[in-house]
């Protein structure tokens, strides 16, 4: 039997949460305020995820860039890769809130979380 | 010189004044929204991560799709703004009238107004006012322009990071230079407890193996053309440098997150009083401060850690706009101080009526755990397993509450020992 301490990220309580993993690989999970706590530390044991965001070029538009975001938390080992192909992308304005700037990456989309609005280049 | 007059001028469209404004308009005050950028939306446009709106939407939004949830509200009710307008002054002719003098593209303008809401935020600690000597080269930057550069614009400030301070501003901006692919060296905290949520200590500290300095302090920033490196001390108990620990960090850039202080420069002018506490003004339950018909709102009438805060600021400073057009000013009542007890910081706001219900938001000295934080007055009391100068504590007291203290002088909050 292992016992790890983990931090709740869900939201700004920060529970301190006691995850006791069993003889027989079941969970026991206490400190939790919530449920969603609950969810937090066997994810995290199980499969540690992340939503990850960045920015995004764009050009013609009121604004240089567009802020994105995953649609989903990704595994943590893919953050990386996620950065990566954000990093070599460029967008023409227009661009909406909840676009989809990626389609389908570790199991998630990078959506727009910004509006770019078109702007006539000289 | 354009003369034009309303019933409420807001100065500062960040989501303290984008609030106001929209409540205002709702109210059917006539209403403008002055900001002296050329964006609307202030820091939460810039602010890409997630995190925002757990309160107020009861969803987790960034920073940037919360404040576009406002943009659209304001464009569907027609609220009117000035945008890349700067307030010259502000006059006060009578207690129902003032006037703000704007410098706008358009050319001066003068508003009338009967009341003033003003949200112009907090402006960020700089290098001089944390005793770091040493060189002045290029690559300091406060956490507030390195994320202007990065997250507007797209421009990364340097590849080798040292953050000074842990509150969320410093932890959220390690993370997000981390994410872009800069080494962040360190984060430097002076406290002996980091300055923002732990969950931020662990999302962005942590999973990203960014080392954490507590208790220790850059005392020299050293760099010909660039920062080349800073030098760091450890300090003991009080705060002080500890001579002989001193170490030094090999960067490129320092990032400044040594915290906020309220914008008031403008109102100080006309007689604002400030609560040292806070450095924010003292205010009354519509949050007007001491100058008739001013109210003031979100980060520059208290460094909140939540957008939701900020918000709820507003549109209460809106419906303290609109009580005072329609009463002609805010009516005399006795109004009863909240006072600071044991282990609180401070307090906002200052004067309660009773005769509605308030929000109360405070925040402690210092940490302490299995507490009991209380308001004795009303027999109010919640347990609290941790409590941090990190987290704002709000308290929602209801009239029917408050009439318990009716007989009172003075209702006080305090954090007693749990058992």
């Amino acid at each position: 039997m292992s016992e790890r301490e983990l931090t709740c990220i869900i939201c700004p309580a920060s529970c301190t949460l006691k995850v006791r993993i069993e003889p027989g690989g079941s969970l026991k999970i206490d400190g939790a305020l919530c449920p969603r706590g609950v969810e937090y530390a066997k994810q995290e044991v199980i499969d540690p995820r992340r939503i990850v965001m960045s920015v995004v070029k764009v050009v013609d538009g009121d604004l240089p860039t567009v802020s994105v975001k995953t649609n989903k938390p990704v595994p943590k080992k893919c953050i990386q890769e996620v950065m990566k192909a954000t990093a070599s992308i460029e967008l023409k304005a227009p661009v909406e809130i909840g676009q989809v700037i990626i389609k389908d990456i570790c199991g998630a989309d990078v959506v727009a979380t910004r509006r770019v609005k078109k702007v006539n280049s000289m | 010189m354009l003369e034009l007059n309303y019933d409420s001028v807001v100065i500062g469209a960040g989501p303290a004044g984008i609030a106001a404004a929209i409540r205002a308009k709702e109210l059917g005050l006539k209403t403008v929204l002055v900001e002296n950028r050329d964006l609307l939306g202030g820091i939460p446009l810039q602010c890409v991560h997630p995190g925002f709106g757990l309160h107020y939407f009861r969803e987790d939004l960034t920073g940037t799709e919360f404040i576009y949830r406002f943009f659209d509200k304001m464009e569907k009710l027609g609220v009117e703004y000035l945008l890349k307008s700067h307030v010259h002054s502000i006059e006060l002719v009578s207690h129902n009238e003032k006037i703000v003098n704007v410098i706008t593209p358009q050319g001066v303008m003068r508003l009338n107004t009967k009341t003033l809401i003003y949200t112009a935020g907090a402006r960020e600690r700089h290098i001089f006012e944390i005793n770091v000597v040493g060189d002045r080269p290029a690559g300091i930057y406060t956490a507030g322009e390195a994320q202007t550069l990065m997250d507007i614009y797209g421009i990364i400030p340097g590849k080798e990071i040292v953050i000074i301070g842990s509150g969320d501003v410093g932890l959220i901006m390690a993370r997000r230079f981390a994410l872009e692919g800069a080494k962040v060296k360190a984060v430097i905290e002076l406290m002996h407890y980091p300055g923002g949520l732990t969950r931020n200590i662990v999302q962005c500290l942590q999973d990203y193996d960014i080392p954490l300095y507590l208790g220790h302090v850059v005392t020299r920033v050293v760099g010909k053309r660039r920062v080349e490196k800073v030098v760091v001390t450890k300090v003991d108990e009080k705060l002080k440098p500890i001579k002989g620990t001193e170490f030094e960090i090999p960067c490129d850039t320092v990032v400044l997150a040594a915290g906020l202080i309220p914008n008031l420069d403008m109102l100080e002018k006309i007689g604002l009083i400030i609560d040292p506490y806070t450095r924010g003004p003292i205010v009354n339950e519509f949050l007007e401060t001491n100058i008739p018909g001013v109210f003031v709102a979100g980060n520059a009438l208290v460094v909140n850690d939540l957008v939701d805060y900020v918000v709820e600021q507003g549109e209460l400073a809106a419906e303290g706009a609109y009580y005072f057009v329609e009463n002609d000013g805010i009516p005399t009542v006795d109004w009863k101080p909240i006072v600071r007890g044991r282990n609180i910081r401070f307090i906002v706001p200052h004067y309660v009526s009773g005769k509605r219900d308030v929000v109360l938001y405070a925040r402690v000295q210092q940490p302490e755990k299995n507490v009991i934080v209380t308001i004795p007055e009303v027999g109010w009391k919640m347990k609290q397993f941790n409590v941090r100068p990190a987290e704002m504590i709000r308290v929602k007291l209801t009239k029917r509450l408050l009439e318990r203290a009716s007989s009172a002088e003075k209702i006080s909050i305090e954090v007693i020992p749990g058992e």
